[in-house]
């Protein structure tokens, strides 16, 4: 495979791993926070932390669309596939999230509800085409990486005046949230927990440029390194990061130039700035309301607004209790400081969101990690 | 399980089937033969040591690059008894039809079983059909159950499985699952990614004519090679480490599951199988399974270990380790 087995390679591993030993001063710690998701199963499918020098530590970071997306929002799809008879199309690793009660859509689809997972809004779109008499609500969630998807698909099906045809919109912004963790009493000087640095997005990254995460660099002087997702992009975003940390720099750097620009894709954020507009404020799971946080579709496109077109009742929406998931999502707890990791949360039985997604931080220590863990054995 | 309901995870090959089969059907159906958790049941009748085994077939699309139900629901059958070093004698089928299904499509797929019947030398001497309303099937469902005989002295079983034993795969994995995929989502690849869709008894026939002690063997269907680890490990009471540079994968399949964002080892073979066997033979095995035509990828790819936790581990690629586990639910593509 070119192009991918070249970033997986062995011997690169153990010079970089080498060079960072070296470079990692012993009487101090380096705590760096993969933003995505993405970084923390590469880390963990590939077993990247084994070879890190003990006093580099991974602090997992928000970046699993899934997990921050509040119970709220799933519950409100829920409703959307049972109560008002639509068929609701969602990217697969949404299906088995419990929301209130436990209640997932792969529990609703079992007692009838239409719901069908896809890969693409292109998906979603052709189902609308196929079936002009029911009604199709597309479930967007992501970041960056998937709002230019969102955004075709409401232009195509206005090029086509599809009536049946709406997108339940929950798209969120890396940027905002970054600057809204340095900002929060976890990461303050004397607070509970510590970041010295990020290993930047990747894909968000492609689409949105790396210029975006420059004023919270400098404005919590903070180094930033965009990591490409393979496990030799990480290690040497680590080097890269802990030379900043030494020589007291913070700059946002760019490793994964081979698809990563300082402008990013222009013609993507024109089409998005199109079709979504800012949302004054959005609730994230574990981070709480963060204010120009997320996308609503823009006022030209109310037609294919699914939160316009359908009645979604008010409901008092609750994560399952002690479940840790806002904690971990924030950073400032391991999946394994919840009473409920491994006990009576499971991939099998997720209690939360980042048990369940392929980008949780809790589904990584479990599926890949627990080895390390001997008290999570079977 | 009071008020839950079955969802697709009951069947996607992970823990939660294997728990279903265990707290289930296992709890009401026990028996002696059930119980050992094979892929075949092992009796014996005067004179003779026969096995069995049923499986049903459900696959959408009913035709994919590589294979159809038809000959699928021959190789599944065939390969469960193969698995416990049978020669496969006898299939019956059980048709399930839907209302409306086009009889040119219901032809193709039997002349497909016919030719895969012939071609593994097992004859269907019984069957059934059932038609049910349209909207009530999905085309067709085949159950097929196979009879096969095995020799005195071969005693393949999960049972048999101790620490220190080497664990071999006879080709590349992932190859049917992604074949399946491609074609049920529309997913166009520069080049046709064939299932591996096999009889497997003449391959296992060789194996056993040159080491005879082979502990056991399976074939990684659902839940692919990862799943079919986890439950020899959780059955037998061991564990199992593995060194991913050893695993075959062929490199458009690696491709494909880069970009769905699924992962080879948990997914499905039909034509493929795994073996276990005492370390002092694994060479001669390798040597036996390479030989033949349907073994040439074969490859040793790890030991079994004395493991109280029964974790499947893997020395990854790059130097580290990680748990290479049962997949949950059914695998899910990429979102982000």
């Amino acid at each position: 495979m070119r192009y991918i087995s070249e970033f997986r390679d062995p011997k690169l591993a153990k010079t970089l791993a080498r060079a960072i030993k070296l470079a990692a001063q012993p009487n101090r710690d380096y705590h760096f926070m993969e933003f995505c998701g993405g970084h923390t199963h590469a880390i963990f499918r590939y077993g990247v932390q084994d070879l890190m020098p003990p006093n580099v530590h991974f602090v997992h970071g928000p970046g699993c669309p899934v997990c921050v997306l509040p119970v709220r929002r799933l519950d409100d799809a829920i409703e959307l596939a049972c109560a008002h008879d639509v068929i609701l199309c969602t990217y697969g690793d949404m299906m088995r999230v419990p929301g209130t009660g436990r209640r997932s859509l792969i529990k609703a689809k079992a007692e009838g509800a239409d719901i069908r997972m896809v890969y693409s809004t292109i998906d979603a779109l052709n189902i609308a085409r196929d079936s002009p008499d029911r009604q199709i609500v597309f479930f967007a969630i992501g970041f960056e990486t998937t709002t230019p998807a969102t955004a075709v698909a409401i232009k195509r099906a206005q090029a086509e005046g599809l009536t049946n045809f709406t997108v339940f919109c929950n798209h969120v912004l890396t940027p905002a949230a970054i600057g809204h963790i340095l900002s929060s009493p976890d990461f303050a000087p004397n607070g509970p927990a510590r970041i010295d640095g990020f290993l930047g997005p990747s894909h968000v990254s492609a689409i949105i440029g790396s210029q975006p995460y420059e004023a919270a660099a400098q404005t919590y002087e903070k180094p930033v390194v965009i990591a490409g997702f393979e496990p030799l992009d990480v290690m040497q975003s680590v080097l890269m990061l802990i030379e900043q940390v030494n020589a007291g720099r913070a700059v946002v750097e760019n490793q994964y130039t081979r698809v990563v620009t300082r402008d990013g894709n222009r013609k993507a954020q024109a089409l998005v700035a199109k079709v979504l507009a800012l949302r004054d404020s959005f609730e994230w799971r574990g981070l709480g309301a963060v204010t120009d946080s997320a996308l609503r579709i823009s006022n030209d496109f109310a037609a294919f607004d699914a939160e316009k077109r359908f009645a979604i009742s008010e409901k008092r929406s609750r994560e399952v209790k002690s479940c840790e998931c806002p904690a971990v999502l924030r950073g400032v707890k391991k999946p394994t400081e919840c009473k409920l990791f491994g006990k009576v949360c499971t991939p099998d039985n997720p209690m939360g969101a980042c048990m369940v997604s392929s980008e949780g931080a809790c589904a990584a220590y479990w599926s890949y990690g627990r080895q390390r863990m001997p008290e999570t054995a079977a | 399980m009071t008020q839950d309901t079955v969802d697709m995870t009951h069947g996607g090959g992970g823990r939660v089937m294997h728990d279903l089969i265990r707290n289930l059907f296992q709890k009401h159906l026990s028996n002696p033969v059930l119980d050992r958790g094979d892929d075949a049941g092992l009796v014996t009748v005067p004179g003779q040591r026969l096995v069995m085994a049923t499986d049903g077939h459900v696959i959408s699309p009913l035709f994919f690059p590589g294979g159809d139900i038809g000959a699928l629901s021959v190789h599944g059958t065939v390969n469960d008894l193969a698995m416990m070093g049978a020669r496969p004698l006898y299939l019956t089928a059980g048709f399930i039809l839907e209302e409306g299904f086009l009889l040119a499509d219901l032809e193709r797929i039997v002349w497909s079983m016919s030719n895969a019947a012939r071609a593994a030398k097992v004859k269907v001497i019984s069957g059934d059909t059932k038609v049910v309303e349209r909207g009530k099937g999905d085309g067709v469902f085949i159950t097929t159950t196979g009879l096969g005989v095995v020799s005195e002295d071969v005693d393949l079983s999960v049972a048999n499985v101790r620490a220190g034993q080497s664990v071999l795969v006879s080709g590349t994995m992932g190859d049917h699952g992604v074949a399946v995929l491609s074609k049920r989502e529309n997913l166009e690849f520069e080049t046709e990614i064939l299932s591996d869709s096999a009889a497997l008894h003449g391959l296992v026939a060789d194996m056993l004519a040159a080491t005879p002690n082979i502990t056991m063997l399976r074939d990684p269907t659902r839940g692919g090679l990862a799943g079919t680890l986890n439950e020899i490990a959780a059955t037998a009471g061991v564990g199992i480490t593995l060194d991913e540079a050893q695993i075959p994968v062929a490199p458009d399949v690696a491709a494909a599951c880069e970009l769905l964002g699924l992962d080879p080892l948990n997914t499905a073979n039909e034509g493929k199988l795994i073996a276990i066997c005492p370390t002092s033979q694994a060479d001669t095995l390798l040597a036996a399974m390479q030989a033949h035509r349907l073994g040439r990828n074969a490859a040793i790819i790890g030991r079994v270990t004395d493991d109280p936790a029964q974790f499947v581990q893997m020395k990854t690629q790059l130097g580290g380790t990680r748990i290479v586990d049962w997949l949950a639910g059914e695998q899910l593509p990429r979102i982000c």
